[in-house]
């Protein structure tokens, strides 16, 4: 036995230890700056007024942000809508079906790219298929800019998800003699939901570039989708950058809003669909 | 090449000149082997000797992966099964397996068993509840979970998830089970309930199972097959290949000479 082998190992594994550690706290360090920034700043907006009073007029005092609330909300459902059944047919697709054959192979390809586009370059795009035909922006021209972003997301982690789920337990499902659809649906999609679930959640939160040229803004209340709609992204854009105190407020208490939302979003999902394996 | 034809017994399977190919590699090479009904045969023999290929064509598993193929015939209660027409999920309800590793699916253990029989029977409540009792108590594991019926499959133990895959297995009545080295991954004490349990199988279904415990093929099976390199070497009687086998190769295998 030589024990200077064992002592370098065990001194590489002590460096290489350390390193992770403070990669691991910077990471977390960043997060709580954010976070701690986002509170101090954002905190005294958030009040009552914030979810029921609109977007104040240039000039005018206190105000909130309720039109933009429930645009974002309304978007992103339809998002939601839109991107869910797509994403994960097409990840069930490439990980149960398609597998290695010409269609996947492409289809990856183009998820790959879509993945990888700058998401105003979407947003650009929806605007010249959408808004300049029709001469408005929309809540509707808003939803398909992020779906557009949603989809490629959804598919990949579905696909990727659905590859980690151990070869035996498909095998185990057939050998009972079931058909390939419910196998995916039944037994492999089953057991990959937790990652499914946070891909999808990961995929539809905060986007803000596309919904410039899509749903634009509106300073008033409004359900319709088919005008220009207020939505959290570009509020916080626009007034964190204009000259008014109250607007400014408004940016971070709408910025803080969002990022609990999506924190809180992700522990819920974690919570909810953790395996319950101890029982 | 001996076989059970000799014998007046009812053949679940017979195999005829089977081949089999991973790509260009020859995994098995012209097997010629009878499986007799309500039976328990084994195949032993050391790592990659083609004895899980063998299973693994019994039930057409090898037909998820594109480039692995089968030549020859394999005839299950007379017909091929190797024909391009068969229907492999009619023909896996009918040929069940169990695996090395336990695989519960991800749902509750009531589920697990009434999955594989809601996919080819419509039953009342009240039927299934029984079904899925029967199966249960088949495979020895009734008592341990009848009051948690409702909690994951994957909440209980290695060898109760053994266990519980062989009930969902039973539940769908094949009439051939195949285990794959079915207690490799278990304690003793597991592997002594599966082997109990495997015995007890054989009253109504023909069973084939691969095993590396060659003490368990002896416990376990009628019949005995010795497998090498791809090629049956021999076939017989379990007391026969044991105690006073043909061919130097099997005694040296059995012996622990070899492999």
């Amino acid at each position: 036995m030589n024990l200077s082998i064992y002592a370098r190992r065990k001194r590489v594994n002590q460096i290489g230890l350390t390193l992770s550690m403070l990669a691991m706290a910077l990471g977390l360090f960043v997060l709580l700056w954010i976070l701690f920034v986002l509170f101090k700043n954002g905190i005294s907006a958030i009040n009552w007024a914030m979810f029921t009073e609109s977007t104040p007029a240039p000039g005018s005092e206190g105000g909130g942000l309720a039109n933009a609330i429930v645009g974002s909300v309304m978007m992103v459902l339809v998002t939601a809508l839109v991107s869910t059944p797509i994403g994960i047919f097409a990840g069930v697709y490439l990980a149960e079906y398609g597998d290695e054959s010409k269609t996947a192979e492409l289809t990856r390809f183009v998820t790959d790219i879509m993945l990888s586009a700058p998401s105003i370059v979407l947003g650009l795009f929806v605007y010249a298929i959408l808004v300049a035909q029709v001469k408005h922006f929309s809540g509707w021209a808003g939803s398909l800019a992020l779906a557009l972003i949603a989809i490629p997301v959804v598919v990949r982690t579905t696909e990727n998800m659905l590859r980690l789920v151990p070869g035996s337990l498909r095998e185990a499902a057939f050998a009972l003699g079931a058909p390939r659809w419910k196998v995916a649906t039944f037994v492999t999609l089953r057991a990959a939901k937790s990652g499914v679930m946070t891909g999808l959640l990961l995929a539809i939160s905060g986007e803000t570039a596309p919904l410039l040229f899509t749903a634009l803004n509106n300073q008033f209340f409004s359900w319709d989708m088919n005008s220009p709609m207020a939505n959290l992204p570009v509020v916080i854009f626009q007034f964190a950058m204009s000259p008014y105190d109250n607007w400014v407020r408004l940016a971070w208490g709408g910025a803080l809003l969002i990022t609990l939302t999506v924190l809180v979003l992700n522990i819920l999902a974690r919570v909810f669909f953790r395996e319950k394996v101890k029982a | 090449m001996p076989n059970t034809s000799s014998l007046p017994l009812k053949n679940a399977i017979e195999i005829r000149d089977l081949s089999f190919y991973y790509g260009t590699f020859k995994g098995l090479k012209n097997v010629n082997l009878n499986i007799a009904e309500h039976k328990v045969t084994a195949f032993i023999g050391p790592s990659g000797c083609g004895k899980s290929t063998l299973l693994r064509t019994l039930n057409r598993m090898y037909s998820l992966y594109p480039g692995q193929r089968a030549e020859g015939q394999i005839n299950f209660y007379g017909q091929n099964i190797l024909d391009a027409k068969q229907d492999l999920n009619l023909l896996r309800a009918q040929v069940g397996m169990v695996f090395q590793k336990p695989t519960p699916f991800p749902m509750s253990i009531y589920d697990n068993i009434a999955f594989g029989i809601r996919l080819y029977e419509n039953l009342s409540r009240a039927d299934m509840d029984e079904r899925v009792e029967w199966a249960l108590s088949k495979a020895a594991i009734w008592n341990e979970v009848k009051d948690k019926l409702g909690q994951s499959g994957l909440s209980l133990s290695g060898g109760q998830q053994q266990r519980l895959c062989i009930a969902r297995t039973v539940a769908v009545k094949p009439k051939v089970i195949l285990l794959d080295e079915p207690t490799s991954a278990l304690d003793p004490i597991s592997t002594a309930k599966v082997e109990e349990l495997v015995s007890e199988l054989k009253k109504d279904y023909t069973v084939a199972i691969v095993t590396h415990n060659m003490q368990q093929a002896a416990r376990v099976s009628d019949f005995t097959a010795y497998m090498y390199l791809g090629e049956l070497v021999e076939f017989g009687q379990t007391e026969q290949i044991f105690m006073k086998p043909a061919r130097q190769e099997t005694e040296d295998y059995i012996t622990g000479r070899f492999g």
